[in-house]
């Protein structure tokens, strides 16, 4: 008996997977149906779907930056803490205290690298008409994601609390005191009176909300650190699998009928 | 000036780098396609950018020409980099089973390969280009093209057989086959090169950080992330009311009603333009011509004080543009009819004085977003309304609106240095 075969007869390996390699038909079916990540797909698909040419991959490879930043991510909040007082020297040291040194780069260009992939995946299902009935409501749920894929991103670019990132961020959330009615310079603000007293003033209009400031301080970076590190991933992950679930309940992925 | 080693043994990596891609592309259009002319000619072009890589790594400095780099930026700036991008927008669609064949393609491919070699030569060029966090806008410059290429290419092929009556492509590969092995693989390759990529990626470019954050003195320019430079970039022509909030609210009302209005069954699960040519276009324009231009623009070619700078021009803060940008209430009252626009608040008080000034803006933005959809209904788009109902219609013709209020403010800064078209700064109401 070879190694192999003594392994794949242990009890221990029979107690993980609960059928013989997928060698054949049959066990290759039984792969899919047993094992709970590889069940998200069906047991078998139409050829022209899964092409290269055809998906170009992008919809799974910005799922995989999604759990690359989740992971890589994990690993960077060991070595953050978001307040004025620390958040810069600690992005400052982490090249020298983290093993290789390139941990924060995996995270800065895997973000950017999910940006291009989720354009290009609305791009592809565009162009492929995959929007079309019955898939209108998986489109829908695709550009929450698209959205809160870009707040993901806009909320981590003020982490490393340098020159670049505050004024970014200042630039960015700028445009929220322009909201109409909501913004303190937004166009009707100035109506939303009871009385004399405006409602809508600098400390009370969209942008104090989303910085809890009146401009970019301690408290925003609090603000987006939660948002970034737990509120907007939950969100995305839930979403990711109504996504993946209407995928497979709209009739998997398109193809001419 | 000289360039540094570093620099060109850099250079002299690229080059090696694509004349491997043209000796790939020579070996497969000889032994895969059998067409042994294009071989012999990519094969040639090969050994031109080898003889790129030799030059470089022995640092003989080949620059750019100062007066060609002069005579290219003469020729750019904000109208010419929007007017060329929307003609070669619509000269692609238009003539895109010319723009498909794999050795136009490839030639497009070279060329901006060899222009982008030699402008990295130049100091400015590079100073921007090469900046670490503009670096995913160069992938997504060519992530962008060769996806459209690759689309095109596809529908092209589809649009030809559809017309013969035989089923498109994505028709034919039409059996089923079993996930395990055929897509588990095909994923756990897409993961390890992606995987290689990002490590390299960050081995080679290291994380920016700057000083540490002051409010005291903001850097010039100020630029948000990358991906919404396209938005800051309409700025220019939009107050941030319009440009930051009310614009991309529509944008996104407007992606996730595409299903709900698009009332086109064709193409549905394939590649194709002609079964969708008014869906198609549109969202090309958007995303290509509209979005990402916009963000390339906004990127490497707007400067201190959001100036235009050409490609090889030095950002200086100093640079200063006449600013004689008018409103259209100063066109009308001032222009035509001499009355001087303070007279209204005198006249009518703060509060119908101003809107009373702004009626020409207010009917002609009243014209354009109540009347043009009617319109619409009863020339040009008639068969889109009879098929599509009234609220679908409506829909539709809203979003272009907004779509197309980008471009037409554009031209109209262009033309007559319109400012705004309505200017309230009194409750910061300015289109
Ligand atoms: C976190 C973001 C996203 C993830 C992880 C994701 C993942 C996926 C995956 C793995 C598929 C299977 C087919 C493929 O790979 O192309 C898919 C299909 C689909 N996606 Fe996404 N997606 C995301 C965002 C979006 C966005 C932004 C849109 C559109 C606005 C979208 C619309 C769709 C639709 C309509 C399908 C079904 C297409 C078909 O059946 O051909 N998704 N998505």
């Amino acid at each position: 008996m070879s190694v192999g075969d003594f392994i794949r007869n242990s009890q221990v390996w029979k107690s993980v997977f609960r059928h013989p390699a997928p060698r054949d038909r049959r066990n290759r079916v039984v792969v899919m149906l047993t094992n709970v990540f590889l069940h998200l797909h069906p047991v078998s698909v139409r050829k022209s779907g899964i092409a290269l040419s055809y998906t170009w991959c992008m919809g799974g490879l910005t799922f995989f930056m999604f759990l690359e930043l989740t992971v890589t991510g994990v690993l960077l909040m060991f070595y953050y803490r978001p307040t004025l007082e620390h958040a810069y020297n600690d992005i400052l040291i982490l090249r020298d205290v983290a093993t290789l040194g390139i941990l924060r780069e995996l995270h800065r260009w895997g973000a950017h690298a999910m940006v291009i992939t989720i354009w290009l995946h609305m791009y592809r299902v565009f162009l492929t008409g995959s929007y079309k009935p019955p898939r209108e409501f998986n489109w829908g749920v695709g550009v929450i994601l698209l959205v809160l894929t870009l707040l993901l991103s806009f909320t981590g670019y003020l982490l490393p609390w340098d020159q670049l990132a505050i004024w970014a961020i200042t630039v960015g959330s700028n445009m929220a005191r322009a909201t109409p009615f909501l913004g303190y310079e937004g166009p009707g603000a100035t109506f939303l009176k009871v009385g004399d007293v405006s409602l809508i003033h600098s400390g009370s209009d969209a942008r104090f909300i989303l910085l809890g400031g009146r401009f970019v301080s301690g408290e925003t970076l609090l603000r987006f650190y939660v948002l970034h590190c737990v509120a907007i991933p939950l969100a995305v992950a839930v979403l990711i699998a109504v996504h993946f679930w209407r995928v497979r309940k709209d009739g998997g992925i398109s193809g001419p009928l | 000036m000289t360039l540094d080693k570093g620099l060109q043994n850099g250079l002299a990596f690229f080059y090696l780098l694509v004349a491997l891609l043209n000796f790939g592309f020579a070996a497969y259009s000889m032994v895969g396609a059998k067409r042994r002319i294009a071989g012999f000619l990519w094969a040639g072009v090969g050994v031109l950018f080898l003889l790129h890589t030799v030059g470089y790594f022995s640092h003989q400095g080949w620059m750019l020409s100062a007066a060609l780099r002069e005579f290219i930026d003469g020729l750019t700036g904000p109208v010419t980099y929007t007017m060329v991008s929307i003609v070669a927008f619509a000269l692609l669609l238009y003539f895109r089973k010319f723009f498909v064949q794999p050795d136009v393609a490839w030639t497009i491919l070279q060329l901006s390969l060899l222009a982008g070699g030699w402008a990295m030569t130049d100091p400015n060029f590079r100073e921007i280009v090469a900046k670490e966090d503009n670096v995913p806008i160069s992938m997504l410059i060519y992530s962008v093209a060769f996806f459209t290429w690759l689309a095109l290419y596809r529908a092209v092929q589809n649009d030809e057989r559809l017309a013969r009556g035989e089923p498109v492509l994505e028709k034919v590969d039409d059996e089923k086959v079993l996930v395990w092995p055929d897509l588990v693989y095909t994923e756990l390759i897409c993961m390890i090169l992606a995987t290689f990529v990002l490590i390299i990626w960050a081995v080679l470019l290291k994380a920016p950080l700057e000083q540490p954050a002051t409010s005291a003195k903001a850097p010039n320019p100020s630029k948000a992330p990358w991906y919404f430079l396209g938005l800051q970039e309409m700025l220019v022509y939009y107050d941030p009311w319009m440009a930051g909030v009310v614009l991309p609210t529509m944008i996104i009302i407007g992606l996730i009603a595409i299903p709900y209005i698009d009332f086109n069954r064709g193409g549905n699960g394939y590649y194709s333009f002609v079964e969708r040519k008014f869906a198609v276009s549109i969202f090309l324009f958007g995303f290509v011509v509209l979005w990402v231009t916009l963000i390339v623009l906004g990127t490497f070619l707007r400067g201190p004080n959001w100036n235009f700078f050409a490609f090889f021009e030095y950002w200086d803060p100093h640079k200063v543009l006449p600013l004689n940008n008018v409103n259209l209430s100063q066109l009308v009252w001032l222009n035509v009819f001499h009355i001087p626009l303070d007279d209204f608040k005198v006249r009518f008080g703060d509060f119908l004085g101003p809107i009373l000034r702004e009626l020409p803006g207010i009917i002609v933005v009243g014209l354009y977003m109540l009347a043009l959809p009617p319109l619409l209904a009863r020339t040009f788009m008639k068969s889109y309304f009879l098929r599509m109902g009234f609220v679908r219609f409506i829909t539709l013709v809203t979003l272009i609106q907004f779509m197309a209020a980008l471009p037409i403010k554009m031209v109209l800064r262009w033309v007559i240095n319109l400012k705004y078209i309505v200017a309230i700064p009194e409750i910061f109401f300015n289109i």
